[in-house]
């Protein structure tokens, strides 16, 4: 490597330099160049489980939260093949849940959802698995919905790492993973969790959701309304306060070669 | 134990139950009665956690909920972590689960043994459905993934202990037992009595190493040079991957580190394998020679054996074999005499999860942690149990390499073929009349496997397990060889008389069930892949549902976190490309028709109201057409 010349790879045929010990998605963030992700958060370790920012480096797949970044590597990132592949992943997660968004407080300012937003996913493609899981309203400031937990662990980190409480954590395998909280009742209201705490922010969908505020920002007026996740450089779940903006209308119509196609708005994305 | 009168058993059970009830309203003060010798006995380290919760669940057959209070108090470990790793571990209960706890072996090879037939025959002489825990405590009975006794199944597993050679008979007397109460320990011992079944001896089988002979070698010609014969003798993993030993061995030995640690990797889960069994059950002192062998190579003082919870019934010998390894100066401080020389082996038991086969969950697990595969590079050899060095090699690979310091690396070399040396193992199972173990110079072709073992009629022969390969009858000509067929030991037969298309769904289940969740598309995406192949099984597939599966299983391929999610799809491609019409008679449909099927969803309805007379059925759409 040339001493002068700092380190760089290209992705999308864009030059990105880079520092030692970077990952590929923090290069690319760095340079303004948005890969799609769900479980990378700027703020804790690269976790690379939700696979969503998955590239292909010198031409072999691989998470860009994980992989390190190599001189003269060669990223491919928005692609077809990748992004039909990031969709198909993005479908696997709304249908492993119940993800129904036009009446989930979170709706414009979900990560999922604006992600799905971003692939151009137009249905959630599978069957859904509609799985059992309550919700857990006990605390008084907080509740929990199961519901649109994704996995990504984010809350289990950030209550481990940052605010040294462990009250999330995951059980269960393989499709029968859940999340839990540290209570012998299994309810949040008996664990030490505060809405001061970083988990209570992190959730990029909706299942850390505080009480008392639900719609205060009505729909079409939050964060990725105004502009899509690509544009917002490090979507903070919690930003809710932008100012009003007429409600999007669904806009696609759902594509003709997919028999299990159905439009957004009857699905439910929103 | 003697056999007690069945009065006296149920005056002892009744007397369980009494203190168990009080146990149930106490407060942790009781529990620490039996956790607190398992708590010193690991000496209250929290990477034993997996360890204490095995030992834990003995008392009442599932972990006490008062009991994690208990531990999550001793050592220092927040209670959600303990939940979470005791949901991870399907043979870890927070709840109860029954005093008796059937598991029936469920590989294809214990299907095709009617091992379905079985359990339900079971459940119906003992009133209780699979997968529920009777009334009254007594019991519970479902399936779980490969035991390792293919060779004489069908099998289960009663309290983790394993029985063959199921026949309606013993199903009966079992059933019969349980009803009687009588304990497990008391049960007639033919029931237990697992065969070795070695049909094939080569250099490794027919061995007779002498315990510390291979030792006493690597002392005598040197740690380095022995190192050399290890890489000179092309000796690669036998656990399915194939790396090269000897250069494992100096990545670790080489790698900065407090400690270096060698684990051995027993737990042999892959559908139809069983070699490591029988090597531990037999060749044990070759095994641990092996390890003994690489601590003194790569510098390490400690090593484990990482034993699969369904061979625990083997553990009781392995301790017997390590303790007079100690006594003869085979294990422990100074051994051979020598003041530098210092290892031992402790034995961790997995607890039903084979992702725990793959190299970083199992030391995730060895930390007491869940079975996640971890995040590579870093690997293991760099950044291993405790973020330190680690050698993890599969058992037989650790026997061979006792071989070859006793005898040499050319010795070895010049066994099998250009590319693969040495010989393997092969677990041979399915339609043939010899089942059992075969050892072969490399090379050997899948037709002199079949006929050596009895095999007639052959349509397919899926090798290396259920994320293996699947031959069909114009490749038996091919070798077992790292450069043609690689395999990590599992050789199943099927005969014309089945259909290939249930062999892939039930390894399709297997990885859906085995997934551990931590990636989306292996998490969701086995389920789903799952959920696919029983539709086409019910007569609802499609050629759209065929395009799905395969679009499906490239998802898969290119996207999942390890190994379990690339290969969940080998045995539906490589059956679609083989036996194509065992898929193609399932798509009975010419457009699509959904999973969803009204008939079916009323069935709860029907069971309710005892009727499935033709008017509370509904005709399905698509047969009308």
């Amino acid at each position: 490597m040339n001493k002068n010349k700092p380190a760089t790879f290209t992705l999308d045929g864009k030059t990105i330099p880079f520092s030692a010990g970077q990952t590929i998605i923090q290069a690319a963030m760095a340079a303004g160049v948005y890969i799609p992700h769900l479980c990378y958060n700027p703020e804790f370790k690269p976790h690379g489980s939700c696979k969503l920012c998955t590239v292909k480096a010198d031409g072999r797949h691989t998470s860009s939260c994980t992989h390190h970044a190599q001189d003269g590597m060669v990223v491919e990132s928005d692609t077809k093949e990748i992004n039909d592949e990031r969709r198909a992943l993005l479908q696997m997660l709304f249908v492993e849940g119940n993800h129904f968004c036009p009446s989930c407080e979170k709706s414009g300012n979900c990560q999922l959802q604006a992600t799905a937003y971003e692939m151009g996913m137009m249905s959630p493609h599978f069957d859904h698995f509609f799985p059992d899981r309550p919700l857990d309203a006990s605390h008084p400031d907080y509740l929990l919905d199961f519901n649109r937990c994704i996995l990504c662990s984010l809350c289990v980190r950030a209550s481990r790492d940052v605010d040294g409480k462990n009250v999330f954590a995951l059980s269960g395998r393989g499709i029968k993973s859940h999340l839990i909280v540290n209570a012998k009742s299994g309810r949040l209201a008996d664990t030490g969790f505060s809405g001061e705490d970083k988990a209570a922010h992190v959730c990029p969908v909706g299942v850390i959701l505080k009480k008392r505020v639900g719609f205060a920002v009505p729909i079409g007026s939050r964060s990725f309304d105004e502009q899509p996740i690509s544009a917002t450089p490090h979507p903070s779940p919690a930003a809710a306060t932008l100012p009003p903006h007429p409600q999007v209308a669904c806009p696609v119509a759902p594509r003709s070669d997919d028999p299990a196609a159905t439009s957004d708005c009857e699905r439910g994305l929103r | 134990m003697g056999v007690e009168s069945p009065a006296r058993q149920k005056k002892r059970f009744s007397r369980f139950a009494i203190i168990e009830s009080l146990l149930m309203s106490s407060p942790t003060g009781t529990h620490a009665e039996y956790l607190d010798p398992i708590l010193i006995r690991h000496q209250h380290n929290a990477n034993d956690l997996l360890q204490i919760l095995i030992a834990a669940q003995d008392h009442y057959g599932y972990i006490h909920s008062d009991a994690i209070d208990h531990l999550s108090e001793q050592l220092k470990l927040p209670r959600s972590k303990i939940e979470g790793v005791s949901g991870f571990y399907s043979f870890l209960h927070l709840q109860a689960n029954g005093e008796y706890r059937v598991l029936f072996s469920d590989n294809i090879t214990d299907r095709m043994l009617g091992n379905i037939d079985l359990m339900q025959s079971m459940c119906s002489q003992l009133w209780i459905e699979p997968g529920k825990v009777s009334e009254d405590g007594l019991l519970s009975i479902n399936t779980t993934s490969c035991t390792g006794l293919c060779d004489q199944g069908p099998a289960l597993l009663v309290n983790n202990i394993a029985i063959n050679h199921l026949s309606p008979e013993r199903v009966n007397a079992i059933a019969e037992l349980i009803r009687e109460r009588v304990p497990v320990s008391a049960w007639p011992a033919i029931f237990f009595a697992i065969k070795d079944n070695i049909r094939r001896k080569d250099i490794l089988l027919d061995s007779h190493l002498k315990p510390g002979s291979a030792l006493a070698a690597l002392l005598q010609r040197g740690t380095h040079e022995t190192l050399h014969e290890i890489r000179k003798s092309a000796l690669r993993g036998r656990g399915g991957a194939g790396f090269s030993t000897g250069l494992k061995w100096e990545f670790c030995r080489d790698a900065p580190g407090e400690q270096h640690y060698v684990v051995c990797n027993a737990d042999e889960g892959e559908p139809g394998t069983f070699k490591d069994r029988v090597l531990l059950n037999g060749y044990a002192d070759m095994v641990f020679e092996g390890m003994t062998l690489c601590a003194r190579i790569i510098g390490a003082s400690k090593g484990f054996l990482y034993l699969r919870g369904e061979y625990r019934y083997l553990l009781e010998h392995l301790q017997a074999v390590l303790q007079h390894r100690r006594q003869q100066k085979l294990l422990g401080n100074n051994i051979l005499g020598h003041a530098d020389f210092n290892f031992d082996i402790e034995i961790h038991l997995g607890a039903g999860a084979y992702i725990c086969g793959e190299e970083s969950a199992l030391i995730e697990s060895l930390e007491g942690k869940r079975g996640t595969p971890r995040n590579r590079p870093p690997f293991p050899v760099t950044h291993g149990y405790l973020n330190q060095p680690t050698v993890v090699n599969n058992v037989e690979t650790f026997a061979s390499a006792s071989l070859i310091a006793l005898h040499g690396g050319a010795w070895y070399a010049a066994i099998g073929t250009d590319t693969s040396h040495g010989t393997k193992i092969l677990s041979v199972s399915g339609d043939c009349e010899r089942p059992g173990l075969y050892e072969y110079p490399f090379g050997v072709t899948v037709a002199q496997v079949l006929a050596d073992c009895g095999a007639h009629d052959t349509q397919a022969v899926q090798i290396s397990g259920a994320s293996g390969v699947c031959i069909a009858a114009d490749e038996f000509e091919r070798h077992i060889a790292f450069d043609d067929i690689p395999t990590a030991g599992a050789f199943m037969v099927f005969d014309q008389s089945r259909d290939m298309f249930e062999v892939a769904r039930n390894f399709v289940h297997f990885f859906a069930h085995e997934s551990c969740g931590f990636c989306t598309p292996c998490r969701v995406g086995t389920s789903l892949l799952s959920n696919m192949m029983d539709k086409l099984a019910e007569g609802h597939g499609s050629p759209y549902d065929f395009a799905e599966i395969e679009k499906l299983n490239a998802l898969l391929q290119s996207t999942s976190h390890c190994g379990l999610g690339h290969s969940a799809c080998n045995p539906v491609l490589d059956t679609i490309a083989k036996f194509r019409p065992a898929y193609d008679k399932r798509l009975a449909q010419k457009d699509f028709v959904p999973a969803f099927d009204l008939d079916r969803a009323l069935s709860q309805a029907r069971q309710m109201t005892g009727r499935d007379d033709t008017g509370a059925h509904l005709e399905r759409s698509h047969e009308q057409k």
